[in-house]
C-alpha cells in the first residue's frame, strides 16, 4: 500500500467511528475522547477493531490496542488498578491520550477512557509503518 | 417456554454460512398482541433469529468452545413486514473472526423478498473484558443446546453437517 498521510488516516478512521458509533462526522475531532465525547461503551471497541481492520486492510487485537501486556503485568498493578510505574509504562506508549478521568482512578477496567481520535490515529500509522 | 426462532437449518459450511428457515405461525402467542387484527413477526425476533443462527454459525466454528454472546447488532434494516403463514430465511455469514470476537452479515428472506439486513458483532466472553472471568461452565452452549442440536441435525433422511 503506498504511504498514506495523516490526514487520509484521520478521514477513514472517521469514517469508522462515525459507522460505529452513530456519531455526525463534525463530531470526531483529534481530540475527542472516544468513550466522553463520542459516547462508545466498551462493546463498541469490538465494532471499532472490526471497521478499522477492513479500511486498512491490517490485524488488529483488543489486547494489542489497550496495551494488554502493560495492564496485565503484575509489576504494574495492585487490586486491577495501575500503580505509578504502570501508568508511567503507559503513558509512554499512548500517545494523545486522555488521562484526566483515569488517573482519578486506575482501574485496568476502564483504560478505554484514555482513547481519544487521535489514540487510534497513531495506533494506526504505527501499524501501516510496520506493515 | 423455548426462546428458539428457527426451525432448522437448510445449509451449514462451517466457518462460512449457515442458512436457518423459520414457519411463522398464528399458534405463537406474541403475534395476537403484535397488533391485533393486524399479527406480524416483531422485528426484534428476527433480529433474535438472525442472532442464534448466525450465534451457532459462530460458535461452531470454535468447536462449541467459546461462549458466544451477541455484543452489538451493528445493522439491523427492514423493508417487508412478516406474517402468519410465511416461511422465514435467514442467511448468515462470517465476515470477520478472531479469538475475541466476530462479525456476521446476514439476509432475511420470505420467498424472493428481502425482507431485513441485519449484521452482528459477537464477542467470545473469555477472550474479553479485562481479564474478568466467568463460570467455567458453557452457559451459552449448554447440554440443553446441544440436544438441540440433534434436533437441527436431522433434515428428514438427510442429515445437515454441522
Amino acid at each position: 500500500m503506498a504511504t498514506m498521510s495523516r490526514a487520509e488516516i484521520f478521514e477513514k478512521v472517521r469514517q469508522s467511528l462515525v459507522d460505529a458509533l452513530s456519531v455526525e462526522p463534525d463530531e470526531v475531532t483529534e481530540t475527542a475522547t472516544l468513550f466522553n465525547d463520542l459516547g462508545a461503551e466498551s462493546i463498541d471497541f469490538l465494532d471499532i477493531i472490526f471497521r478499522l481492520e477492513k479500511a486498512f486492510g491490517v490485524k488488529i487485537s483488543q489486547d494489542e490496542l489497550t496495551q494488554n501486556d502493560i495492564i496485565t503485568n503484575p509489576a504494574y498493578q495492585e487490586n486491577r488498578k495501575l500503580n505509578a510505574a504502570g501508568l508511567k509504562a503507559l503513558k509512554e506508549r499512548i500517545r494523545d491520550g486522555d488521562w484526566a478521568t483515569f488517573e482519578k482512578d486506575p482501574s485496568i477496567d476502564k483504560i478505554q477512557s484514555v482513547f481519544t481520535v487521535g489514540t487510534i490515529v497513531n495506533f494506526i500509522e504505527q501499524k501501516l509503518a510496520a506493515k | 417456554m423455548r426462546w428458539i426462532w428457527f426451525d432448522r437449518f437448510e445449509e451449514f459450511e462451517s466457518g462460512t454460512r449457515a442458512v436457518a428457515v423459520k414457519n411463522v405461525t398464528l399458534a405463537e402467542d406474541h403475534l395476537h398482541d403484535h397488533f391485533p387484527g393486524f399479527p406480524v413477526m416483531p422485528a426484534t425476533l428476527l433480529i433474535e433469529g438472525m442472532a442464534q443462527t448466525a450465534g451457532i454459525l459462530v460458535g461452531e466454528a470454535r468447536g462449541f468452545r467459546e461462549k458466544v454472546i451477541l455484543a452489538k447488532v451493528q445493522r439491523a434494516v427492514f423493508h417487508e413486514v412478516v406474517r402468519p403463514g410465511q416461511q422465514v430465511r435467514f442467511e448468515a455469514r462470517i465476515e470477520q473472526l478472531h479469538d475475541a470476537a466476530a462479525v456476521t452479515r446476514g439476509t432475511i428472506h420470505c420467498g424472493a423478498t428481502l425482507v431485513g439486513e441485519v449484521d452482528l458483532v459477537f464477542s467470545h466472553i473469555d477472550q474479553n473484558l479485562g481479564g474478568r472471568e466467568f463460570p467455567e461452565e458453557n452457559f451459552v452452549f449448554t447440554e440443553e443446546f446441544l440436544a438441540l442440536l440433534t434436533t437441527y441435525r436431522q433434515r428428514g433422511t438427510e442429515r445437515i453437517p454441522l
